[in-house]
């Protein structure tokens, strides 16, 4: 890189230096984004982070596999299934334990929900970011039906853990594949008034459009993962090039676009929802009848050794980092969130736009912040 | 034509009359001036709150809610149950602020809004000041509004009211410009400044309909330039609350911030009620050559009545542009206004010049 | 993408100082401490270009220090992991290796906030989550009196 960027502040006397957060509308969370302002254009972005630190690493050490399940879950919360899902896998992987298909489609076509949750309130949220506060109650709705989707079969809406090593808590209701189905249909009817909301405004376009270009080099460097980095032509969606799970089995594409700018992560992620709709109707065709979990030991215990397990949430690749001792705590557990990665390349991309500008920008960044700081 | 019917000014006439009886022609007037005060200050309360329902429930509308519905009928004690609520809240005392300034703030915002209310025609002579420079006053007046946003917004002494302020100097400046020449375009087509004579010239229709285009355009962005001169959505860079939190009125809590809040409303229906007066007749009811029963039949409809409903409807279409699009940036603001609208503003102006020369209006 | 064992003869030829096993998953190079930047250098620029640093983070074998990197390369899609050891445990530092990858930069910082690893010629090395008097929470000699985390077998 010819310019070396610094992510420190470094002060003149003209500068204007303002604490975006940790109390802020539009930073999504306990984040503070400290900014030196000439007038309103942003010089620098310096993000300070650990307001919501648990040490959710540090409390894994001490929780068993089927414990750690549970705290995945309140790192990126829009994503709960996902991760979920990374630590089931990982585990799986490492006893070789055969999950039953039933369970595989189930999970894909959580998953997906999960994905097209998040997204829907990301679009929300991203529109209000623009002042476009109708776009929130649009998106709120349609987020709704999958909730109901995720209430009648776990109870719960949000944080379901759903997913366990071997399998799945208890099996799905009865209805899961019919409202499944009809959510496809439904959300297909209605991912076109997102369009005309805000996709074809020319104001929105005109705020997203060659706003915080990050180019493909960049988003390599600084780990862009997920619809950011495939913004920028960065072709890093762990479905495809490294499948877990079924999805070598289903037919979807990854969505990439080259222009590396706001707009362009905004539209990864429209079309992001009908790839996944697809995957949904392709998946819930095979959902079979059969048990719900594997065999799994009361007491699992991996052998001694490091496992890795990459997935895809729906922010970008999550890793989970497994040092086991072969006693039934790990002995270490990292988790490389996609958020971190993202959130520093703000920096980077945003110096030299508006304030307006960095709003827009860290929206479509889709930052979660306990994700961050986990 | 029954012009006489719902005419105000018999009814001003008689208590005018009977207040000189009574006492000496002084003291007449500072009753008069006293009763149009509190007729006024009653008025400006209920339109506020009423307004801050409509806004609420046009909302709702647009995002597929309900909107207030628990206290009252259909929630039409909803704003008065805010307004209790902002008036028993605390006034948040801000360290190192300047604090005259800053409790002087919201006065003016709210004076200057006080003030525009009193020249405006609503019916058939109901109107407090007619003033032979009526449209020139009121454009004057409205504008000192934002010397409170930038009091404020400086006397706050924060980093985003400070902005937000910034902003909205930047942005009511330019778009004064606008306003004033999509208004000029009128005065032009009236040969009048003077607000009831605006109105008689409209008798036989509306400038919208006898100004040809131009002054459809000039209607057009009249309607753009004033949203922004308000600081409403879309324009509404002052406040972005989510980049500047709540912009300019940041500090502000319980009833100062109320101030701001109602005197936003109140501004948005003067800007209505001048459209409504300047382009779409004011209180004239709608006429069509040759129809004579359907005339009658409009004769029929009070003119308090056809001022409010057309005032309402800028409003109800000022309230739609907030609430499905996004926000401008302040760059583009600004570009909408001096490289856009101005010229074509300009350019409009002297067509409009070129029009009434040559007489070809109607 | 290359299999583990010609990944695993493509190192042994292009880094002699290392030792390369095939790991139980993906292909584990292990490196001393001296020649870690310039392992890092090497693996970046070298065909199979390991342009994307996945993660870095460190684990604490008491008495020493690992620290493990897991990088792929976004044109050949290969994962590695590349790891050293640090002994000295009063004053455990490494390089920095945020010159090859600017995620780097903060990754290290978190191990630095967590485990008290100095970062040599890091840019911007401060904590990232904790207070500066905060002692370094994933060491597994940590002892919080306040609040305890910690399960007696």
């Amino acid at each position: 890189m010819s310019e070396v960027i610094k992510n420190y502040i470094v002060r003149e006397n003209e500068d204007y230096i303002v604490n975006m957060g940790p109390q802020h509308p539009s930073t999504h969370g306990v984040l503070r984004l400290e900014l030196v302002l000439s007038g309103e254009t942003v010089k620098q972005v310096v993000p300070h982070i650990g307001y919501i630190h648990r040490g959710i690493e540090k409390m894994c050490e001490y929780d068993t596999y089927k414990q750690i399940v549970h705290l995945t879950d309140r790192m990126d919360y829009l994503s709960a299934h996902i991760n979920n899902e990374a630590v089931c896998l990982l585990v799986e992987n490492a006893l070789e334990i055969e999950v039953p298909e039933r369970v595989k489609y189930i999970r894909v076509v959580l998953d997906e929900l999960t994905r097209i949750a998040s997204h829907q309130l990301w679009w929300s949220a991203y529109g209000m970011d623009l002042g476009a506060l109708t776009a929130f109650f649009y998106g709120m709705r349609d987020r709704e039906k999958i909730l109901d989707i995720f209430e009648e079969s776990f109870g719960s809406r949000l944080l379901h853990s759903f997913n366990t090593p071997g399998g799945l808590m208890h099996d799905v209701h009865p209805n899961f594949q019919k409202h499944a189905m009809e959510f496809v249909k439904y959300f297909r009817k209605k991912l076109p008034e997102y369009k005309q909301l805000l996709t074809d405004n020319v104001i929105f376009r005109n705020r997203t459009q060659g706003i915080g270009v990050m180019s493909r080099e960049t988003a390599i460097a600084y780990g862009v993962t997920g619809p950011s980095g495939r913004g920028s032509g960065f072709s890093c969606d762990v479905r495809k090039i490294a499948p877990y799970g079924v999805y070598d089995q289903l037919e979807f594409e990854q969505i990439l676009y080259e222009q590396g700018d706001s707009f362009a992560r905004y539209m990864v992620r429209m079309k992001e929802m009908e790839q996944s709709l697809n995957i949904i109707e392709q998946a819930v065709d095979k959902i079979t009848d059969g048990p719900f979990t594997a065999k799994v030991k009361p007491i699992i215990k991996l052998p001694e050794g490091e496992y890795y397990q990459r997935v895809e949430t729906a922010r970008g690749e999550l890793g989970v980092y497994v040092v086991s001792d072969g006693k039934k705590f790990p002995y270490r557990v990292r988790f490389r969130s996609p958020n971190f990665s993202n959130l520093f390349v703000l920096n980077t991309i945003a110096r030299g736009h508006l304030i307006a500008d960095l709003v827009a920008i860290s929206g479509s960044l889709d930052l979660v912040i306990p994700d961050i700081d986990r | 034509m029954n012009d006489h019917i719902y005419d105000f000014s018999q009814l001003t006439r008689h208590i005018d009359e009977s207040l000189r009886a009574a006492m000496s022609p002084t003291w007449a007037v500072v009753v008069e001036l006293v009763i149009i005060g509190l007729v006024f200050l009653t008025f400006y309360a209920l339109l506020g709150l009423f307004l801050v329902y409509a806004e609420r429930k046009v909302c709702a509308l647009m995002q597929n809610r309900i909107g207030p519905n628990r206290v009252g009928k259909w929630g039409l004690l909803q704003t008065i149950a805010d307004l209790l609520k902002l008036l028993t809240k605390e006034l948040v005392y801000i360290e190192r602020a300047d604090k005259f300034l800053f409790n002087l703030a919201p006065f003016i915002v709210i004076i200057a809004s006080f003030m525009a209310i009193a020249a405006i025609p609503f019916a058939k002579g109901l109107q407090a000041i007619d003033l032979n420079i009526g449209i020139f006053y009121i454009i004057a007046v409205t504008s000192v509004g934002v010397i409170g946003i930038l009091i404020g917004g400086w006397a706050s002494n924060s980093k985003y009211s400070l902005i937000g302020a910034m902003r909205s100097g930047a942005q009511v400046i330019s778009y004064e410009l606008s306003v004033g020449l999509s208004l000029l375009s009128v005065v032009i087509f009236s040969g009048s400044m003077q607000l009831s004579e605006i109105i008689r010239s409209q008798a036989d229709g509306w400038w919208i309909f006898k100004g040809h285009i131009p002054a459809f355009i000039a209607f057009l962005i009249y309607l753009v330039a004033a949203t922004a001169e308000i600081n409403r959505g879309p324009f509404d860079l002052a406040e972005a609350e989510s980049e500047l939190t709540a912009g300019f009125h940041t500090e502000y809590s319980g009833i100062k911030f109320a101030f701001f809040f109602l005197a936003e409303y109140i501004n948005m229906f003067i800007v209505a009620s001048i459209a409504t007066t300047m382009f779409l007749g004011g209180w004239l009811p709608l006429h069509i050559d040759h129809w004579a029963a359907f005339n009658r039949v409009m004769d029929y409809i009070p003119s308090i009545v056809w001022f409010f409903a057309k005032t309402f409807f800028i409003i109800y279409v000022i309230m739609w542009f907030k609430w499905t699009f996004p926000r401008l940036r302040i760059d583009q603001l600004l570009t909408l206004e001096w490289k856009y609208l101005l010229p074509l503003n300009l350019i409009n102006t002297i067509v409009i010049a070129f029009i009434v020369m040559m007489g070809w209006h109607f | 993408m290359k299999s583990n064992e010609e990944l695993v003869k493509y190192f042994t030829d292009l880094l002699p100082h290392a030792q390369v096993s095939e790991g139980k998953q993906y292909v584990e190079i292990v490196v001393d401490l001296d020649k870690w930047h310039e392992t890092a250098k090497t693996l970046a620029e070298c065909e199979l270009k390991f342009d994307f640093m996945v993660d870095i983070t460190a684990v604490d074998y008491i008495p020493k220090f690992m620290i493990v990197c897991h990088l792929t390369s976004t044109t050949t899609r290969d994962f590695i992991v590349l790891k050293t050891y640090i002994e000295d445990r009063d004053n455990p530092t490494i390089d920095t290796l945020s010159d090859i990858w600017p995620t780097a930069e903060f990754q290290e910082r978190e191990i630095y906030d967590l485990f008290g690893i100095r970062f040599n010629n890091h840019p911007d090395l401060r904590r990232l989550f904790l207070e500066d008097d905060y002692g370094y929470p994933l060491r597994k000699d940590f002892r919080d009196d306040i609040n305890m985390i910690e399960l007696k077998n």
